[in-house]
Protein backbone atom coordinates (compact mmCIF):
# COMPACT_ATOMS: atom_id res chain seq x y z
CA UNK A 1 0.00 0.00 0.00
CA UNK A 2 1.96 3.02 -1.13
CA UNK A 3 0.98 6.64 -0.88
CA UNK A 4 1.15 7.42 -4.56
CA UNK A 5 -1.41 4.77 -5.31
CA UNK A 6 -3.72 6.04 -2.54
CA UNK A 7 -3.53 9.47 -4.07
CA UNK A 8 -4.24 8.02 -7.50
CA UNK A 9 -7.30 6.18 -6.21
CA UNK A 10 -8.60 9.31 -4.51
CA UNK A 11 -8.03 11.38 -7.61
CA UNK A 12 -9.78 8.89 -9.87
CA UNK A 13 -12.72 8.68 -7.51
CA UNK A 14 -12.96 12.45 -7.53
CA UNK A 15 -12.69 12.60 -11.30
CA UNK A 16 -15.39 9.99 -11.75
CA UNK A 17 -17.82 12.07 -9.70
CA UNK A 18 -16.98 15.04 -11.87
CA UNK A 19 -17.46 13.05 -15.03
CA UNK A 20 -20.85 11.78 -13.93
CA UNK A 21 -21.97 15.27 -13.00
CA UNK A 22 -20.83 16.63 -16.32
CA UNK A 23 -22.76 13.82 -17.96
CA UNK A 24 -19.85 12.93 -20.16
CA UNK A 25 -17.01 10.62 -20.81
CA UNK A 26 -15.08 8.29 -18.61
CA UNK A 27 -17.37 6.24 -16.42
CA UNK A 28 -20.73 6.74 -18.07
CA UNK A 29 -21.23 3.10 -19.16
CA UNK A 30 -20.96 2.05 -15.51
CA UNK A 31 -24.04 4.06 -14.63
CA UNK A 32 -26.10 2.44 -17.35
CA UNK A 33 -28.09 0.11 -15.12
CA UNK A 34 -28.86 2.54 -12.31
CA UNK A 35 -27.32 3.64 -9.07
CA UNK A 36 -26.97 1.70 -5.84
CA UNK A 37 -30.34 0.64 -4.41
CA UNK A 38 -29.95 2.35 -1.03
CA UNK A 39 -33.61 1.90 -0.03
CA UNK A 40 -33.51 -1.82 -0.63
CA UNK A 41 -30.41 -2.24 1.52
CA UNK A 42 -31.91 -0.08 4.29
CA UNK A 43 -35.06 -2.24 4.40
CA UNK A 44 -35.40 -4.29 7.57
CA UNK A 45 -37.79 -6.94 6.25
CA UNK A 46 -37.71 -9.42 3.38
CA UNK A 47 -40.59 -7.79 1.49
CA UNK A 48 -38.85 -4.40 1.53
CA UNK A 49 -35.58 -5.94 0.44
CA UNK A 50 -37.18 -7.74 -2.50
CA UNK A 51 -39.41 -4.89 -3.67
CA UNK A 52 -36.60 -2.35 -3.26
CA UNK A 53 -34.22 -4.38 -5.40
CA UNK A 54 -36.57 -6.00 -7.94
CA UNK A 55 -39.53 -3.62 -8.07
CA UNK A 56 -42.16 -5.90 -6.49
CA UNK A 57 -42.45 -8.11 -3.42
CA UNK A 58 -44.86 -10.48 -5.15
CA UNK A 59 -42.73 -13.60 -5.65
CA UNK A 60 -43.68 -17.26 -5.81
CA UNK A 61 -41.58 -20.38 -5.16
CA UNK A 62 -40.43 -22.15 -8.31
CA UNK A 63 -38.55 -25.36 -9.09
CA UNK A 64 -36.85 -23.50 -11.91
CA UNK A 65 -34.77 -21.58 -9.38
CA UNK A 66 -31.88 -23.42 -7.77
CA UNK A 67 -30.27 -22.19 -4.59
CA UNK A 68 -27.16 -23.95 -3.42
CA UNK A 69 -26.08 -23.27 0.16
CA UNK A 70 -24.71 -25.44 2.97
CA UNK A 71 -27.13 -27.11 5.43
CA UNK A 72 -24.93 -26.06 8.30
CA UNK A 73 -22.57 -23.09 8.19
CA UNK A 74 -19.90 -23.35 10.84
CA UNK A 75 -18.93 -19.75 10.31
CA UNK A 76 -21.74 -17.32 9.56
CA UNK A 77 -19.24 -14.75 8.29
CA UNK A 78 -18.62 -16.80 5.16
CA UNK A 79 -21.54 -18.75 3.73
CA UNK A 80 -21.09 -19.74 0.08
CA UNK A 81 -24.28 -19.45 -1.97
CA UNK A 82 -24.95 -20.14 -5.63
CA UNK A 83 -28.11 -19.17 -7.45
CA UNK A 84 -29.00 -20.52 -10.86
CA UNK A 85 -32.11 -20.98 -12.91
CA UNK A 86 -33.38 -23.00 -15.83
CA UNK A 87 -35.58 -20.10 -16.98
CA UNK A 88 -34.85 -17.88 -19.96
CA UNK A 89 -34.77 -14.09 -19.89
CA UNK A 90 -33.55 -13.79 -16.31
CA UNK A 91 -32.52 -10.18 -15.90
CA UNK A 92 -32.05 -9.79 -12.16
CA UNK A 93 -31.25 -11.87 -9.10
CA UNK A 94 -31.41 -10.89 -5.42
CA UNK A 95 -30.06 -12.85 -2.47
CA UNK A 96 -31.89 -12.18 0.81
CA UNK A 97 -31.24 -13.53 4.31
CA UNK A 98 -34.44 -13.38 6.37
CA UNK A 99 -32.70 -13.42 9.76
CA UNK A 100 -30.13 -10.68 9.05
CA UNK A 101 -30.61 -7.15 10.45
CA UNK A 102 -30.48 -5.91 6.86
CA UNK A 103 -31.90 -8.82 4.83
CA UNK A 104 -30.69 -7.81 1.36
CA UNK A 105 -27.14 -9.06 0.85
CA UNK A 106 -26.84 -8.35 -2.83
CA UNK A 107 -28.70 -7.84 -6.06
CA UNK A 108 -27.46 -8.48 -9.59
CA UNK A 109 -28.52 -6.95 -12.90
CA UNK A 110 -27.81 -9.41 -15.69
CA UNK A 111 -27.41 -8.34 -19.29
CA UNK A 112 -28.91 -10.49 -22.05
CA UNK A 113 -25.55 -12.21 -22.56
CA UNK A 114 -25.50 -13.49 -18.98
CA UNK A 115 -26.42 -17.01 -18.00
CA UNK A 116 -28.79 -17.09 -15.00
CA UNK A 117 -26.02 -17.88 -12.54
CA UNK A 118 -24.27 -16.05 -9.70
CA UNK A 119 -22.14 -17.36 -6.90
CA UNK A 120 -20.84 -15.43 -3.92
CA UNK A 121 -20.22 -15.60 -0.18
CA UNK A 122 -22.59 -13.98 2.29
CA UNK A 123 -22.73 -13.23 6.02
CA UNK A 124 -25.43 -14.65 8.24
CA UNK A 125 -26.11 -13.34 11.73
CA UNK A 126 -27.93 -16.47 12.86
CA UNK A 127 -29.79 -19.53 11.63
CA UNK A 128 -32.43 -18.63 9.09
CA UNK A 129 -33.72 -18.82 5.56
CA UNK A 130 -31.68 -17.77 2.57
CA UNK A 131 -34.02 -16.66 -0.20
CA UNK A 132 -32.97 -16.33 -3.81
CA UNK A 133 -35.35 -14.26 -5.91
CA UNK A 134 -35.01 -14.33 -9.67
CA UNK A 135 -36.68 -11.89 -12.04
CA UNK A 136 -37.61 -13.45 -15.38
CA UNK A 137 -40.04 -12.09 -17.98
CA UNK A 138 -41.12 -9.42 -15.51
CA UNK A 139 -42.16 -11.89 -12.81
CA UNK A 140 -40.43 -12.96 -9.61
CA UNK A 141 -39.62 -16.55 -8.67
CA UNK A 142 -37.88 -17.75 -5.56
CA UNK A 143 -36.06 -20.61 -3.89
CA UNK A 144 -35.56 -20.84 -0.14
CA UNK A 145 -33.14 -22.84 1.95
CA UNK A 146 -32.62 -22.87 5.69
CA UNK A 147 -29.01 -22.62 6.77
CA UNK A 148 -28.06 -23.43 10.35
CA UNK A 149 -25.40 -21.10 11.65
CA UNK A 150 -23.13 -22.14 14.50
CA UNK A 151 -21.21 -18.87 14.84
CA UNK A 152 -22.89 -15.66 13.67
CA UNK A 153 -21.11 -13.42 11.22
CA UNK A 154 -22.62 -9.98 11.78
CA UNK A 155 -22.28 -9.30 15.52
CA UNK A 156 -19.16 -8.21 17.40
CA UNK B 1 -1.43 -3.92 -4.43
CA UNK B 2 -4.12 -4.77 -6.75
CA UNK B 3 -7.40 -5.47 -5.02
CA UNK B 4 -8.97 -7.59 -7.74
CA UNK B 5 -8.11 -11.06 -8.97
CA UNK B 6 -9.86 -12.33 -12.07
CA UNK B 7 -10.03 -15.77 -13.68
CA UNK B 8 -12.09 -16.08 -16.82
CA UNK B 9 -12.40 -19.17 -18.94
CA UNK B 10 -14.35 -19.73 -22.15
CA UNK B 11 -15.65 -23.21 -22.79
CA UNK B 12 -18.37 -24.32 -25.23
CA UNK B 13 -19.43 -20.73 -25.83
CA UNK B 14 -19.94 -19.92 -22.16
CA UNK B 15 -17.42 -17.87 -20.24
CA UNK B 16 -17.15 -18.44 -16.50
CA UNK B 17 -15.70 -15.53 -14.58
CA UNK B 18 -14.45 -15.87 -11.03
CA UNK B 19 -13.25 -12.86 -9.16
CA UNK B 20 -11.92 -12.07 -5.70
CA UNK B 21 -11.76 -8.56 -4.29
CA UNK B 22 -9.69 -7.60 -1.25
CA UNK B 23 -11.96 -5.48 0.90
CA UNK B 24 -12.81 -5.34 4.65
CA UNK B 25 -16.60 -5.35 4.00
CA UNK B 26 -17.39 -3.85 7.41
CA UNK B 27 -21.15 -4.16 7.77
CA UNK B 28 -21.66 -1.19 10.10
CA UNK B 29 -23.39 -3.52 12.59
CA UNK B 30 -20.28 -4.61 14.43
CA UNK B 31 -19.12 -3.06 17.69
CA UNK B 32 -15.54 -2.40 18.63
CA UNK B 33 -14.92 -4.73 21.58
CA UNK B 34 -12.74 -2.15 23.37
CA UNK B 35 -14.78 1.01 23.04
CA UNK B 36 -18.26 -0.48 22.56
CA UNK B 37 -18.83 1.88 19.65
CA UNK B 38 -20.12 0.80 16.28
CA UNK B 39 -17.46 0.35 13.65
CA UNK B 40 -18.54 2.48 10.66
CA UNK B 41 -19.75 0.47 7.67
CA UNK B 42 -17.22 0.16 4.88
CA UNK B 43 -18.31 -2.10 2.06
CA UNK B 44 -18.33 -2.42 -1.69
CA UNK B 45 -21.61 -1.12 -3.08
CA UNK B 46 -21.24 -1.75 -6.76
CA UNK B 47 -19.33 -4.20 -8.93
CA UNK B 48 -19.39 -3.93 -12.69
CA UNK B 49 -18.19 -6.48 -15.20
CA UNK B 50 -17.47 -5.49 -18.78
CA UNK B 51 -16.66 -7.70 -21.76
CA UNK B 52 -14.72 -5.81 -24.45
CA UNK B 53 -16.08 -2.57 -23.01
CA UNK B 54 -19.71 -3.73 -22.92
CA UNK B 55 -21.35 -4.19 -19.55
CA UNK B 56 -22.46 -7.75 -18.82
CA UNK B 57 -23.18 -7.70 -15.09
CA UNK B 58 -23.87 -5.09 -12.45
CA UNK B 59 -23.88 -6.19 -8.82
CA UNK B 60 -25.20 -4.10 -5.94
CA UNK B 61 -23.79 -5.22 -2.63
CA UNK B 62 -24.49 -4.36 0.98
CA UNK B 63 -22.72 -5.14 4.24
CA UNK B 64 -24.12 -8.67 4.07
CA UNK B 65 -21.43 -9.86 1.68
CA UNK B 66 -18.43 -11.55 3.26
CA UNK B 67 -15.04 -9.96 3.77
CA UNK B 68 -12.77 -10.27 0.73
CA UNK B 69 -15.76 -10.94 -1.50
CA UNK B 70 -15.94 -13.65 -4.11
CA UNK B 71 -18.16 -13.40 -7.15
CA UNK B 72 -18.66 -15.82 -9.97
CA UNK B 73 -20.94 -15.49 -13.00
CA UNK B 74 -21.31 -16.84 -16.53
CA UNK B 75 -22.03 -15.21 -19.84
CA UNK B 76 -22.21 -16.05 -23.54
CA UNK B 77 -20.70 -14.52 -26.62
CA UNK B 78 -17.07 -14.19 -25.61
CA UNK B 79 -13.99 -15.93 -26.99
CA UNK B 80 -10.59 -16.68 -25.57
CA UNK B 81 -8.38 -13.59 -25.73
CA UNK B 82 -11.25 -11.13 -25.20
CA UNK B 83 -10.91 -8.71 -22.35
CA UNK B 84 -12.93 -8.81 -19.16
CA UNK B 85 -12.85 -5.84 -16.86
CA UNK B 86 -14.07 -5.75 -13.27
CA UNK B 87 -14.53 -2.48 -11.37
CA UNK B 88 -15.81 -1.77 -7.88
CA UNK B 89 -16.88 1.27 -5.88
CA UNK B 90 -17.38 1.31 -2.11
CA UNK B 91 -19.51 3.44 0.21
CA UNK B 92 -16.53 5.63 1.06
CA UNK B 93 -15.95 6.53 -2.56
CA UNK B 94 -12.91 4.31 -3.06
CA UNK B 95 -12.71 2.30 -6.22
CA UNK B 96 -10.51 0.03 -8.25
CA UNK B 97 -10.63 -1.85 -11.50
CA UNK B 98 -8.69 -4.61 -13.20
CA UNK B 99 -8.65 -6.22 -16.58
CA UNK B 100 -7.84 -9.77 -17.63
CA UNK B 101 -7.83 -11.84 -20.78
CA UNK B 102 -10.34 -14.66 -21.14
CA UNK B 103 -8.60 -18.01 -21.41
Amino acid sequence: MNLIRRKFVKTTAFLSVGATLAGSGLLMPQRALGAWAADAFAARDVAGAVSGSLGSSDYSPSDAVTLKAPDIAENGAVVPVTVSSSMANVDAISIVVASNPGPLTSTYQLSSACEPFVSTRIKMAKTGDVIAVVKANGKLYSATKEVKVTIGGCGG
Amino acid sequence: MATIKIRAKAQDGVTTVKTLISHPMESGQRKDSKTGKLIPGHYVTEVIAEHNGKQVLNANWGGGISKNPYLSFKFKGAAAGDSIKISWVDNMGKSDSAEAKIQ
